[in-house]
């Protein structure tokens, strides 16, 4: 596993101005890209939120899941239920979807302690692979449409806003992403985040040191599940549909490979692996019609030779060869300022 | 009774060739603690060299070996060129190279071979056997044969010759094995090699049941991991006995409990069950880590 990212006190003011930088360039973006791209880009942003979640869990907290695409499907359920039987505001759904996750993945959070590896990999596949077969069961229909799935209406822009529908819910999904993005920042920062990477570096020495590995655990599963269904239902509603077969495990080997793209154990990676996930499929496809999943796996391989710790992790590796070679070149510098100096 | 026979008997010989997956997964765990999720399809592909020669005209038995011995250099080559220079990497970066190869494979023989399902031939007679009243076709007979041959002679070759000594040593103990000589390197790629010959064999005996076509792996790859987590990851004998266990529990429970949209959810919940009771499966050794 990847080392945690630190901030140092000193970098954070060029960060903040990157940051601020990125989001205004992120709030003009759909005004210069047609409706679609701007689709697109909505997508990206659900994705980020979906892989950071998924980040918490195996990049922080080292438990890898190859069933996140269960709750992406019940956060996506839930909202869209909600909308169709119940008519409730498209807006309220989201944390609705969210409450829902973090209780289905704290429940299964609990028998997942007793797994590790390979075997934590097989049940959390087994959640993944269950889930289309149970959405189209016969006995759930009356809520779930079977295999026909929902449809939802596509919800205005409010307030008679000067933006269309499509960039009025890249905007809701920009900032539900930005509310996501803080809220993860916070969590992983602090004393929960160095909880979960000490469980997984040492999970004996953390225990050691107080943390209870159970709960913390446990809690890494709900809160990870949380931040998936959320992105979910936002999902459910951009895409305007949902049914049991967008929800296959393709969906959750999908996802980890976006964490692992982008980077483990890296908020910024979420968005490098959104990115991936989104465009590379596209990509592939224009390159070849005949074997586009061949192009694709060639990127995948591409992208692991060349970053095997993912875009982020190259990132940080390029960044700090920069500042150790700067460095370099001004103690340099110094010393030769000083051998000028006359000795006396 | 009798159709209970029967679907214990389908469960039996769908369960051979879900344990012949499982015995290639456990071999490449066994020599790289990895887990290989492009074994089905490599077999799959290889699958489809059998069918080109054998309808280049080639008789079966020949095409059969020949295939063993082009896929053992098909994995030997893919263990050289595509899985060692990820070799550091994190686990999971080698985890997502295979699911690279995994489309990859799957991708090139949708694009060599099309997608329209294609026959192939079994080696084994037509006419079902009679036992009693029972009906059992001779090819699931025969599969499972092939598969129990193949367990015995991964045994013996593990357990009686210097070459699955030193094969075994390297998977234990890499760094001692190379202070007395052993190349830990090549016996990786021999893992690799045995691996993928096993799992043609398995693929040449699950293509005249399912039809080939280049996703018929994808729901047995699952059905193997689950037989070889269940039976221990680290245990070929427990592996095999996990497949044929998943086998008969999926037949009896579609055609008896739950009907056969759920008997995939269902069959993995089970194991998920037996997991949580015994995490190491119910053959494997308990690791005991030192602190």
């Amino acid at each position: 596993m990847t080392t945690a990212s630190t901030t140092t006190a000193a970098s954070n003011k060029p960060r903040v101005i990157g940051l601020a930088a990125l989001l205004l360039a992120a709030c003009a973006l759909p005004f210069l890209v047609s409706n679609y791209h701007t689709f697109q880009l909505t997508l990206v942003l659900v994705y980020a939120i979906a892989l950071l979640g998924l980040n918490i869990l195996t990049g922080y907290n080292g438990q890898i899941s190859l069933g996140h695409g269960a709750f992406y499907a019940i956060g996506a359920y839930v909202a869209a239920i909600l909308m169709n039987s119940f008519d409730v505001p498209y807006w309220l759904t989201v944390p609705v979807a969210g409450v829902v996750c973090l209780a289905a993945g704290f429940l299964f959070g609990l028998p997942a302690l007793r797994l590790e590896g390979l075997y934590l990999a097989l049940a959390t596949f087994a959640l993944g692979v269950s889930m289309p077969p149970l959405l189209k069961y016969k006995h759930l229909e009356h809520w779930t449409g079977g295999v026909q799935g929902i449809v939802i209406m596509k919800p205005d822009p409010p307030f008679g806003l000067p933006v269309n529908a499509d960039q009025w819910l890249y905007f809701f999904t920009l900032a539900v992403a930005l509310v996501m993005f803080v809220l993860g920042w916070n969590l992983l920062r602090g004393r929960v985040g160095r909880s979960l990477i000490a469980i997984r570096d040492h999970p004996i020495a953390a225990e050691a040191m107080g943390v209870n590995n159970a709960l913390y655990k446990a809690l890494a599963f709900g809160v990870s599940a949380l931040f998936t269904g959320v992105a979910g239902a936002l999902g459910a509603i951009a895409v305007q549909f949902v049914a049991p077969d967008s929800f296959s495990y393709f969906l959750s080997i999908t996802l980890l490979v976006g964490i692992v793209i982008g980077g483990l154990a890296s908020i910024s990676g979420a968005v490098y692996g959104a990115i991936f996930v989104q465009f590379v499929p596209n990509i592939a496809d224009q390159i070849s019609k005949a074997a586009p999943w061949a192009i694709y796996g060639v990127f995948l391989l591409g992208f692991m030779y060349l970053m095997p710790v993912g875009v982020a992790g190259a990132i940080r590796i390029g960044w700090a060869r920069f500042r150790r070679r700067a460095a370099k070149r001004q103690s340099s510098e110094v010393v030769s300022a000083r051998l000028k100096q006359p000795l006396i | 009774m009798d159709a209970f026979l029967n679907q214990v008997f389908a469960g039996l010989a769908n369960g051979g060739i879900y344990a012949s997956v499982a015995l290639a997964l456990v071999m490449i765990y066994q020599a790289t603690h990895h887990v290989n999720f492009a074994q089905g399809e490599m077999a799959m592909f290889s699958t489809y060299i059998a069918w080109s020669l054998i309808n280049a005209g080639m008789p079966y038995w020949p095409a059969f070996f020949l295939t063993v011995a082009i896929a053992f250099v098909l994995g030997v080559l893919v263990e050289r060129i595509l899985v060692r220079p990820v070799e550091k990497a994190p686990v999971l970066s080698v985890v997502v190279v295979f699911i690279g190869l995994l489309v990859i494979f799957n991708s090139l023989a949708g694009w060599l071979y099309t997608y329209t399902i294609k026959v192939f031939p079994s080696p084994f007679p037509k006419e079902p056997l009679h036992w009693g009243d029972h009906f059992i076709s001779a090819h699931q007979i025969g599969a499972v044969g092939v598969t129990l041959v193949v367990l015995a002679l991964l045994y013996a070759f593990f357990r009686f010759t210097p070459l699955g000594l030193a094969m075994r040593a390297a998977a234990q103990n890499p760094e001692s094995s190379r202070l007395v000589g052993i190349r830990v390197g090549w016996m990786l790629a021999l893992g690799w090699g045995l691996a993928s010959s096993i799992g043609a064999i398995a693929g040449m005996m699950v293509a005249p049941v399912v039809y080939l076509d280049p996703n018929m792996m994808s729901g047995i790859l699952l059905y193997a991991f689950a037989a070889a987590l269940v039976g221990g990851i680290d245990n070929p004998a427990g592996a095999v006995l996990g497949g044929f266990i998943i086998g008969v529990l999926e037949n009896l429970l579609g055609a008896y409990v739950i009907g056969n949209e759920l008997k995939l959810a269902f069959a993995l919940v089970l194991i998920v069950g037996v997991l949580v009771v015994r995490p190491s499966g119910l053959f494997g050794r308990t690791l005991v880590t030192r602190v």
